[in-house]
C-alpha cells in the first residue's frame, strides 16, 4: 500500500510535471468551487431549517376564551371546560381544542388547572366524590388544590389564568406545560 | 424467442454492467457453518422492505393533516379495498422488525460477531436499532386518534426533561406550543422522509460492511480473535471451505424471510390493525393512553423507578445505553468469541432479556394505574348493617377501589384489602386514611367524620 502511494505522483504526469503557475490556478479554482458549493448549500439550508424552527419563532399571545357563565359553575365544584387554543390554523380541526379544569373555590373565585399531568403529560381526571385528580398513566394523584397527593408527578398541576369579564368566565390560553429537568 | 431475450440481456449488460457488479456479491464465499442462526438480519431487512412497500400503499390513502388524518384512517380501515389488511401488515411488520432487530442483535452479541474486524458493522447496527424504535414510535403517533395525540404529548414531555434545550425540542416536535395544525405533518415528515432516508443509508452501509468484512464464522472455543492474524486466517478459511452465498446460504434467508412475511400477512388478515380509539380531540380527556407493546417496557420503567430519579433516567438512560452499546466493540474487540468461554456475556444477555420481558409484562398489567373501570364492591357484597353498606359504597365512590383490590375486584396500586380486618385495628385504619402515606393520598381533608367511620367499619369486617 505505502509503496503504491509514493509511486502515484510519478505515474501522474499532470501532477509531476505541472508548472507552478498552473498549480496555483488549479488551487484557486478549487477553492472557488468549494466556496460556491458552500454558498449553494447554505442557500438551500436556510429555508429548510427555517421550516423546521418556524414554530419556535412565532410568538403566541395569551388569548382569553369564554368558557361559560359563572352560574354554570356551582361553588365548590370542579368542571371540565373546553376551548380553542391560542392560534388555531384552519386545518387544525378538532386538534385546535384544548381543555382545563375549573374550580369555583368561593364566591367569584375561580382556579383553572391544566389537564396535563406534570409527570408525562397524560390527561388527569377529576373524581368528584373522592375530590382528587387522578392520572390514568402511572397513577399520579393530586388534591383538589392541585398539589401532589401520590404517585410520580414532580410538581403540582399548573394553573391557567382565569378571570370574569363580560359576564363570562374566561380562561387564558397557554402552552402545554412542559416539565423541565430541574423541576423533577 | 430465446435468442431475442438473450440479445436484450446482453445489450443491457453491456450498457449497464449490472450483472458484472452483482455477480461477485452473489458468489462471495461465506463460512460453511453460517446456517439458521444467521437468518435474522435478513429477516429484519425483509420486514423493512415490507414496511416500505406497505408504507407507500398507506401513504396513497392517508391524509397527513391534523384535522383529516383520523377520518382517512377510518376510511382505510373500513372502506378502502384491502385497507384493513394493509394497515395490519404495516403494524405487524413493525412488530416483526423490532423483534428481529432484537434477536439479530442478541445473536451477534452471543456469538461475539462484533469483534475485530466487524466493529463498524456493530456500530451501524446500533444506530439502526434506535432508528427502528424511533420509526415504531413515530408510526404509532400517525395513528392520529386520542392515543396518538396523547402519545405525542408524552413524547414532548420526555424531550422536555433534557436539560437546557428540552422545552425547545418539545416545541419543535409538536410544531408549536400546543397540539394543533402543525403537529401531525411534523411526525409525518419524520416518519416518512427523514428517518427512512437515514435508515436506507445506514442499511446500505451495514450491508456493504457485511460483504467487505465477511460473515463471521461460527465461534469455536479456544480460537480467539487476534487482529494480527484474523483477516489472513479468515481469508484462508474461506478459500478452503467457504461456500458461495448464492445459493448455498441465501436459500435459508429467502425461505425464512418468505415465511416471516407470510406469517405477518396471516396475522394481519386474522387480527387486523390495532383499533382506533377516540378522535384526536385534545379536550377528550377520558382516555388511557398506552403505547404499542414494544414501547411498554420503557413506559413501565418510568412508572416503576423512584420519581426523584426519573429526570435523570429519562436523560442519562438513553445516553448511557447508546454509549455502552457503541463502546462495546472497543472494550472487548478481540479475544474469545465462543459463548462457552464468555459466561458473563451470556449471563448479561439473559438478565437483560428477563428484565425487559418482566417490564413488558408489568406494562401489560400496569399495576400502578388506577382502575377506573373496576366494578363497585356493592355489586357483589351487601350488608344489612346500614353503616357497613354505606362504607362499601364509599369505598368505591371515594376512589379507594381504583387502587385497592377487595374480594377480587379493584386496582393493584395499593395493597389488597380483602383480609385487612385481620391485621389492622380500626385505629390504624383511621390514621392511615386520614394521613395517607406510602403512595396514598391523605383523605383527612375530604372525608366527613361519619364517612370515615363507615369506611373503617367496612374495612374492619374484611377478614
Ligand atoms: S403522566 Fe401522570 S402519572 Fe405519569
Amino acid at each position: 500500500m505505502n509503496q503504491e502511494k509514493s509511486e502515484t505522483p510519478e505515474k501522474n504526469p499532470a501532477v509531476a510535471h505541472s508548472h507552478p503557475g498552473q498549480d496555483s490556478r488549479r488551487d484557486f479554482m478549487m477553492k472557488v468551487s468549494l466556496g460556491l458549493g458552500g454558498l449553494a448549500a447554505a442557500a438551500v439550508a436556510v429555508p429548510v431549517v427555517g421550516a423546521l424552527v418556524a414554530p419556535l419563532l412565532e410568538d403566541k399571545p395569551e388569548v382569553w376564551r369564554n368558557v361559560g357563565a359563572p352560574d354554570q359553575f356551582p361553588v365548590g365544584t370542579t368542571k371540565l371546560v373546553k376551548f380553542e387554543n391560542a392560534d388555531p390554523l384552519k386545518w387544525a380541526g378538532e386538534t385546535a381544542r384544548t381543555a382545563a379544569w375549573i374550580r369555583h373555590e368561593a364566591d367569584g373565585q375561580f382556579v383553572a388547572f391544566s389537564v396535563n399531568c406534570t409527570h408525562l403529560g397524560c390527561p388527569v381526571r377529576w373524581e368528584a366524590d373522592a375530590e382528587l385528580f387522578m392520572c390514568p398513566c402511572h397513577g399520579g394523584i393530586y388534591y383538589r388544590d392541585g398539589t401532589v397527593a401520590a404517585g410520580p408527578p414532580p410538581k403540582p398541576l399548573p394553573r391557567y389564568d382565569v378571570r370574569i369579564a363580560q359576564g363570562q368566565v374566561q380562561v387564558g390560553t397557554a402552552p402545554i406545560p412542559i416539565t423541565k429537568f430541574s423541576d423533577g | 424467442m430465446k435468442t431475442f431475450f438473450r440479445k436484450i440481456g446482453a445489450w443491457l449488460e453491456d450498457r449497464t454492467g449490472i450483472m458484472a457488479a452483482i455477480t461477485p456479491i452473489l458468489n462471495h464465499l461465506v463460512p460453511p457453518g453460517a446456517k439458521w442462526a444467521y437468518v435474522f438480519g435478513s429477516a429484519t431487512l425483509f420486514c423493512f422492505i415490507l414496511q416500505v412497500v406497505t408504507g407507500i400503499g398507506l401513504a396513497l390513502l392517508y391524509q397527513p393533516s391534523s384535522d383529516a388524518a383520523y377520518q382517512s384512517l377510518k376510511f382505510i380501515t373500513d372502506q378502502a379495498m384491502f385497507g384493513r389488511v394493509l394497515r395490519g401488515i404495516h403494524f405487524f411488520g413493525a412488530s416483526g422488525m423490532i423483534i428481529f432487530v432484537g434477536v439479530h442483535m442478541i445473536r451477534v452479541y452471543i456469538m461475539a460477531a462484533y469483534k475485530y474486524p466487524r466493529e463498524m458493522n456493530w456500530i451501524t447496527g446500533v444506530f439502526l436499532l434506535f432508528l427502528t424504535i424511533i420509526m415504531g414510535f413515530t408510526g404509532q403517533l400517525l395513528r392520529w386518534d386520542s392515543n396518538g395525540v396523547w402519545s405525542s404529548v408524552v413524547a414532548a414531555q420526555n424531550l422536555g426533561r433534557i436539560p437546557l434545550i428540552g422545552t425547545t425540542l418539545a416545541r419543535l416536535l409538536l410544531g408549536g406550543d400546543t397540539i394543533g395544525a402543525q403537529s401531525l405533518s411534523r411526525f409525518f415528515a419524520y416518519h416518512v422522509f427523514l428517518f427512512p432516508a437515514l435508515i436506507f443509508g445506514l442499511i446500505g452501509l451495514h450491508l456493504f460492511l457485511v460483504i467487505r468484512n465477511g460473515i463471521s464464522e461460527p465461534p469455536k472455543a479456544g480460537r480467539p480473535v487476534d487482529p494480527k492474524t484474523y483477516r489472513k486466517w479468515y481469508e484462508a478459511m474461506l478459500k478452503r471451505e467457504g461456500v458461495p452465498f448464492w445459493p448455498d446460504a441465501a436459500w435459508r434467508d429467502a425461505m425464512f424471510g418468505a415465511l416471516v412475511i407470510i406469517a405477518i400477512v396471516g396475522l394481519a388478515i386474522t387480527f387486523g390493525p390495532p383499533a382506533l380509539t377516540q378522535p384526536p380531540d385534545p379536550s377528550l380527556i377520558k382516555t388511557t393512553p398506552a403505547p404499542d407493546w414494544y414501547m411498554l417496557p420503557i413506559f413501565a420503567l418510568f412508572a416503576l423507578v423512584p420519581p426523584r430519579t426519573e429526570s435523570y433516567l429519562i436523560f442519562f438512560g438513553p445516553v448511557l445505553a447508546v454509549g455502552a452499546l457503541l463502546a462495546l466493540p472497543f472494550l472487548s474487540g478481540t479475544g474469545e468469541r465462543s459463548p462457552i468461554r464468555r459466561p458473563w456475556a451470556v449471563f448479561g444477555v439473559v438478565c437483560v432479556v428477563i428484565f425487559v420481558g418482566a417490564l413488558l409484562v408489568a406494562g401489560e398489567i400496569a399495576p400502578w394505574s388506577p382502575r377506573f373501570d373496576t366494578k363497585p364492591v356493592t355489586e357483589f357484597v351487601s350488608y344489612h348493617n346500614p353503616q357497613l353498606e354505606r362504607g362499601a359504597e364509599l369505598f368505591y365512590k371515594k376512589g379507594c377501589q381504583y387502587c385497592h383490590m377487595i374480594r377480587g375486584e379493584g386496582g393493584l396500586k395499593g395493597p389488597d384489602l380483602s383480609l385487612i380486618g385481620r391485621t389492622w385495628t380500626p385505629d390504624q385504619l383511621d390514621v392511615q386514611i386520614v394521613n395517607g402515606k406510602g403512595g396514598m393520598p391523605a383523605y383527612g381533608g375530604s372525608l366527613k367524620q361519619d364517612e370515615l367511620r363507615a369506611i373503617v367499619a367496612f374495612l374492619s369486617v374484611q377478614k
